[in-house]
C-alpha cells in the first residue's frame, strides 16, 4: 500500500505492507533510527514520537494508520543552533546513561510540558509513566523535565 | 584546576540525545538474512522430529536448519562456560539449538534464515516441532529433591559444591555457645534484567577474504572474539567484534549467547551478513536471569549483639545450563557473607543446581547483592532478637569498631583495602533523621494508624575492581582480571585514549577524558576515548563487575604518567635541561623556577611526529601503553535508609524517602557517580518490591513480557538523596573503588528492612521478596489474626 508520512518536514512517499508497524517503516524503511524498539506490548515508550504534535508510542500503530500525518522524531527536535530545550536539559541534567530510552523519553517530555507548563515533582512522575528507563532511576530524568519547564522552554 | 571531581557534563551525550547514536539494530547492511529463532514451548521435552519443510517454503525464506543439522553440519561446539568452580563441576554441552533434548521454555530447537525481520518470524510459525514430555525441575525445590532431572543422563541435579569452611567444628561451637541466635532462609527470586535495548547480533562476513566483522549489543567485547574463536574455529585474527553503542547491560550482555555463535557459524556458512533482535518477549528466554537462590543463614552473638558465628549455606539455581559464568555468580557473594561486621567464626557453602529453567548468570551485583540482602536480613532479626536499635546492632559489630582500618583480612580470605563505616553511617542517619523518623514511627504505633512508617537501614561492603588475575585463577575463572590501555598524544597535540574497557552507558568517554586531561592539564574536550572495537583495541577485559575505573581507569592513568615522562625527556631535550628538572603546571612543560621556558605539554606531539630533533635513542611519536594487573580488589562501601509507609489495611507499601549515602573511594565525575546510585538503587528497589520471573510448575514462564514483569515507572519511586564520604582505596594509585552496583546491592535490603520495620510491633520479622501488597496484607493478617502468611 502507498503511504505519505511527512517526518521532521520532509515528505516520504512509500510502499508499505499493510502490517508494516509505524515504527519499523521509520527506522527499516526510511532510515531514521533515532526512534527506537524496547518492547512487544507497548509498555516501555523507547518508541515515542509526535503524531501532529501529540505523542504517541509508534509500536501501536501501522504505517499505513499514519498516512497523511506529520510526524517529528528525536531526529526532529535539535536545530541548526544546537539542542531543543529538553535534550539540553537532559544533558544538564544528566538524565540519560546508556541513551536507549532517551529519545521516547524526551519526546514524552516535550508533549507532556506541551500540556502542563509548570508541573510538579509527581505530575512528572505521573505523565512519564508510560516511559520505562532501567539506568537512570529517573531521578535525573524527573529533574531534566523540572529544569526546563522552569526555563519556561 | 582540579578536573578529577568536577561535575563535567557528558560527552557521549549530544550523539544519543539526537538519535545519532547507533545502536545494534540500527546498523543495516545490504543483503542481510535475518534469523529467527524457533524455541522450545516445553520446559522439558525429547524433541521427536523437527519439520522445517513448510518453513522454507515461505516467502522470502533462504534456509533453516534444526539442532540435528548443524551438529551433523561441520561446525558447531557447545557453548562455552568460563568457570567452572570445582574440578569436578558438572557442565553438560550446551548447544546453540538443542539437539535431542529441550530443556527449558526458550531454549533454541531450530532457526530460520530469511530476507526481512517479518519474514523470519512469519517463517518461525511453520516450523513444527514433535515433542516427547519429560518430567520438568520447575523449582529449586524439585531441583534439590533430586527425584525429576533436569539432565537425566547426569543422575543428579547438583552441578557442584563449593565451600569456605575451614573450621566447621569451630563455627558450630561458636553458634552453640551464643546467646542469641537467629536462623532464616532468604529467597532471592529469580530476576529478568530488563535492559532497555534488546540484545542483538550482525554477522557480517567476507566470503573470499575469510574474516568476519561481528556487532554485537555486548558488554564484552573482547571475551566475545576469543570465544567465538574457540567455539566456530574460525582463527581469532580473523575476526573483529565491534559493540556499537549499547543500550543497557546490567550483567545480561555479559554472555556469549547462542545466537551469537550462530550468526557468526551461519554468515560463514550461507557467505552472506546474518543478523537477529530479541524481541522483549523472546528475551525472558533467550537472555540470562539474575539471583535464583535460596540463601540457608545461621548468626549467633553474645548477649551484647556481638557476632560470634555466621554460617550461610546456599541453594543456588543455575537454570537448564551453565553460560559463561553461571556457577561462579553466587560466588561472588561469597566473601561478604559477613558484611562490614567482625566475625571470628565464618563459613559459607554453596551447592549449583540445574533446573529447567532460563540459565541464571550476572546481573547487577552479581552475588554481593544477595549476600548483602541476606546479612543485613539477618542483622534486623537479631537486633529484634537482641532487643536493640538496628543501627546500634550494627555499630557495635563494625570492623575494627568503626573506626578507620586499611588492609584488613576478612574471615573469608579476602583483603579489605580500606573502610570507615561509622562516619558513612553518621551521616547517613543524620541525612534520613533518623531519631525524627523513630519519633514518628513511635506516634503512629501508639496512634494505630492505618500507615504505618517503617525504616530500613542497610550498611552494605561491595567487591570492586574484578580482579587480580592471580585470585581469579585460585577460583578457577578462564581468564585474567588485568586492563589495557593505550595513551596516544597526535601530532596536532590532541590526544587519544585506546580503553579495553567498554561502555554501555557508563560515561566511560567522560571519566576518562577526565583522568587525561587532569593529569596532562589539557581541556577534557581535547581528548578522545576509541573503545568496544576489537580492531581499535585489540587488548580488553570489558566491562562488568565494577570493574572499570578501578582498573581500566587506573591502566589509563598508568599511560598517561608514561606519556607525560616521555613529554618531559623530550622537553628537557628541547630546553637543554634535566628531565629530573622538568615540572608539568596548567598543561605547560617547564624547568622548575623559570616560568619563561614554559611550553605547552600539546606541542610534543608534533616534535614527536617530525622526530627531527629527538634525544638520542628515543622513538618517534607519542604512543604509551599499560596493562595493568590490580595487586587487590577495591571495597566500597555505604549507608542506605530507605523509609516506607505500609498500609495495614490494603498492604501497599509506598516509599517516601532513599537516602544513600555511598563511599566508593575518589570520585571522579560525582554527576556520574549520582547516576549510578540511582540507577542501582531503583534496580535493587524493584527486587524487594515488585520484579519476580514467575514460573509455573510445568516450568512455563508466567510473566516474560514488560505487560506482566513489572520494571518500575517513574511514578513508582521517589527522589533518591544521596551523599558520600571518601575513604581511598589502597589498592590502586588512583584511590578508587567503583560504584556500578553499589546501588543495588544496598537497596534490596534496606527497602525489605524498612517494610518488616513497619509492621514489627506485630511480631512481623521477615517479608519474602517481592513485598507486593497481597504478600504483606497476609503477612500481617497472619500477625494479627494468626492467618496465612
Ligand atoms: S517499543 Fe513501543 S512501547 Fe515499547
Ligand atoms: S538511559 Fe538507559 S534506559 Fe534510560
Amino acid at each position: 500500500m502507498e503511504v505519505q508520512i511527512t517526518i521532521n518536514g520532509t515528505t516520504h512517499t512509500s510502499e508499505v505492507e499493510p502490517r508494516t508497524l509505524l515504527v519499523h517503516h521509520i527506522r527499516d524503511d526510511l532510515g531514521l533510527t533515532g526512534t527506537n524498539v524496547g518492547c512487544d506490548t507497548s509498555s516501555c515508550g523507547a518508541c515515542t514520537i509526535h503524531i501532529d504534535g501529540q505523542s504517541a508510542k509508534s509500536c501501536t500503530l501501522l504505517a499505513v494508520q499514519a498516512n497523511g500525518a506529520d510526524l517529528t522524531t528525536i531526529e526532529g527536535m535539535a536545530s541548526g543552533d544546537g539542542l531543543h530545550p529538553m535534550q539540553q536539559a537532559f544533558m544538564e541534567n544528566h538524565g540519560l546513561q546508556c541513551g536507549y530510552c532517551t529519545p521516547g523519553m524526551v519526546m514524552a517530555a516535550t508533549s507532556f510540558l506541551n500540556e502542563n507548563a509548570d508541573p510538579s515533582e509527581a505530575e512528572v512522575r505521573e505523565g512519564l509513566e508510560g516511559n520505562l528507563c532501567r539506568c537512570t532511576g529517573y531521578h535525573n530524568i524527573v529533574k531534566s523535565v523540572l529544569d526546563c519547564a522552569s526555563k519556561g522552554a | 584546576m582540579s578536573v578529577i571531581g568536577s561535575r563535567l557534563l557528558r560527552k557521549e551525550d549530544p550523539k544519543l540525545l539526537t538519535g545519532e547514536g547507533k545502536y545494534i539494530d540500527d546498523i543495516q547492511v545490504a543483503g542481510q538474512l535475518w534469523m529467527g529463532m524457533v524455541r522450545s514451548t516445553q520446559a522439558h521435552a525429547a524433541i521427536a522430529s523437527v519439520d522445517l519443510s513448510a518453513a522454507l517454503e515461505q516467502p522470502g525464506v533462504v534456509a533453516a536448519y534444526s539442532g540435528k543439522d548443524l551438529t551433523e553440519g561441520y561446525w558447531i561446539a557447545p557453548l562455552p562456560c568460563a568457570w567452572p568452580v570445582t574440578p569436578d563441576m558438572l557442565n553438560p554441552p550446551h548447544y546453540p539449538v538443542a539437539v535431542d533434548e529441550a530443556r527449558y521454555v526458550g531454549d533454541i530447537v531450530a532457526v530460520v534464515l530469511a530476507e526481512s525481520r517479518y519474514e523470519a518470524a512469519d517463517a518461525v510459525e511453520h516450523v513444527v516441532v514433535e515433542y516427547e514430555p519429560l518430567p520438568v525441575v520447575a523449582s529449586l525445590t524439585d531441583a534439590v529433591a533430586d527425584e525429576k532431572l533436569a539432565h537425566p543422563e547426569l543422575g543428579t541435579n547438583k552441578a557442584y559444591t563449593w565451600a569456605i569452611d575451614e573450621n566447621p567444628d569451630g563455627v558450630q561451637a561458636a553458634l552453640d555457645g551464643s546467646a542469641h541466635k537467629v536462623e532464616a532462609t532468604y529467597i532471592q527470586q529469580r530476576l529478568i534484567p530488563s535492559a532497555m535495548e534488546p540484545r542483538g547480533v550482525l554477522a557480517v562476513p567476507s566470503p573470499h577474504g575469510g574474516d568476519i566483522t561481528l556487532y554485537s549489543a555486548t558488554q564484552v567485547p573482547h571475551i566475545l572474539r576469543v570465544m567465538v574463536a574457540a567455539t566456530t574455529g574460525i582463527p581469532e585474527q580473523m575476526i573483529r567484534v565491534i559493540a556499537p553503542a549499547v543500550g543497557g547491560g546490567f550483567g545480561a550482555k555479559l554472555n556469549i549467547n547462542a545466537d551469537e555463535i550462530l550468526a557468526v557459524a551461519l554468515a560463514q556458512k550461507l557467505g552472506k551478513p546474518v543478523r537477529w533482535t530479541e524481541t522483549r518477549t523472546e528475551a525472558a528466554g533467550s537472555t540470562t536471569h539474575g539471583r535464583g537462590q535460596e540463601q540457608h543463614v545461621e548468626i549467633g552473638s553474645d548477649a551484647d549483639g556481638k557476632i560470634t558465628a555466621i554460617r550461610v549455606k546456599i541453594d543456588a539455581d543455575m537454570g537448564a545450563y551453565m553460560q559463561l559464568i553461571t556457577p561462579g555468580t553466587p560466588l561472588l557473594g561469597s566473601f561478604l557473607y559477613h558484611g562490614v561486621y567482625e566475625a571470628p567464626a565464618f563459613s559459607f557453602t554453596c551447592e549449583g543446581f540445574f533446573t529447567n529453567k532460563t540459565p541464571t548468570d550476572a546481573y547487577r551485583g552479581a552475588g554481593r547483592p544477595e549476600a548483602s540482602y541476606a546479612i543485613e536480613r539477618a542483622m534486623d532479626m537479631l537486633a529484634a532478637e537482641v532487643g536493640i536499635d538496628p543501627a546500634e546492632i550494627r555499630r557495635r559489630n563494625y570492623i575494627n569498631g568503626g573506626e578507620k582500618f586499611e588492609n584488613w583480612d576478612n574471615p573469608a580470605g579476602l583483603t579489605f583495602d580500606s573502610g570507615h563505616y561509622t562516619p558513612n553511617l553518621d551521616l547517613a542517619l543524620d541525612l534520613a533523621k533518623y531519631d525524627e523518623l523513630r519519633a514518628e514511627q513511635a506516634r503512629r504505633r501508639e496512634a494505630g494508624e492505618s500507615k504505618q512508617l517503617g525504616i530500613g537501614l542497610c550498611t552494605y561492603v561491595e567487591i570492586c575492581g574484578l580482579a587480580p588475575s592471580r585470585a581469579l585463577g585460585d577460583l578457577g575463572y578462564g581468564a585474567g582480571g588485568w586492563e589495557h590501555a593505550t595513551v596516544r598524544m597526535l601530532p596536532t597535540g590532541k590526544v587519544e585514549v585506546v580503553s579495553g574497557s567498554t561502555p554501555h552507558g557508563q560515561g566511560h568517554e567522560t571519566s576518562w577524558s577526565m583522568i587525561v586531561a587532569d593529569k596532562m592539564g589539557i581541556d577534557p574536550a581535547d581528548v578522545t576515548v576509541l573503545h568496544s572495537d576489537t580492531a581499535l583495541s585489540p587488548l580488553g577485559l570489558d566491562t562488568y563487575g565494577s570493574r572499570s575505573l578501578a582498573v581500566g581507569g587506573v591502566a589509563i592513568a598508568m599511560a598517561v604518567d608514561k606519556l607525560i615522562d616521555k613529554c618531559k625527556a623530550l622537553a628537557a631535550h628541547q630546553l637543554e635541561a634535566s628531565v629530573d628538572d622538568i615540572v608539568l603546571e596548567d598543561g605547560n612543560l617547564q624547568v622548575a623556577g623559570s616560568p619563561d621556558t614554559a611550553t605547552p605539554i600539546q606541542t610534543m606531539g608534533f616534535a614527536a611526529f617530525t622526530a627531527h630533533d629527538l634525544p638520542e635513542g628515543m622513538e618517534p611519536n607519542l604512543n604509551e601503553a599499560v596493562t595493568y594487573d590490580p595487586p587487590n580488589f577495591a571495597f566500597p562501601f555505604g549507608t542506605h535508609v530507605c523509609v516506607v509507609e505500609v498500609d495495614e489495611d490494603t498492604g501497599e507499601v509506598e516509599m517516601i524517602d532513599y537516602v544513600a549515602v555511598d563511599d566508593c573511594g575518589q570520585q571522579i565525575n560525582p554527576l556520574i557517580v549520582e547516576g549510578q546510585v540511582h540507577g542501582g538503587v531503583v534496580q535493587g528497589v524493584a527486587q524487594a518490591l515488585w520484579e519476580d520471573a514467575v514460573y509455573d510448575a510445568d516450568g512455563n514462564p508466567l510473566n516474560p513480557s514488560f505487560m506482566d514483569y513489572l520494571v518500575p515507572s517513574a511514578a513508582e519511586v521517589p527522589n533518591i538523596r544521596t551523599d558520600s564520604t571518601t575513604t581511598t582505596s589502597t589498592s590502586n594509585p588512583l584511590g578508587v573503588k567503583g560504584v556500578g552496583e553499589a546501588g543495588t546491592i544496598g537497596s534490596a535490603a534496606a527497602a525489605v528492612n524498612a517494610v518488616v520495620d513497619a509492621l514489627s510491633h506485630h511480631g512481623v520479622r521477615d517479608m519474602a521478596m517481592p513485598a507486593t501488597p497481597q504478600r504483606v496484607w497476609r503477612t500481617i493478617d497472619a500477625a494479627k489474626n494468626g492467618g496465612q502468611a
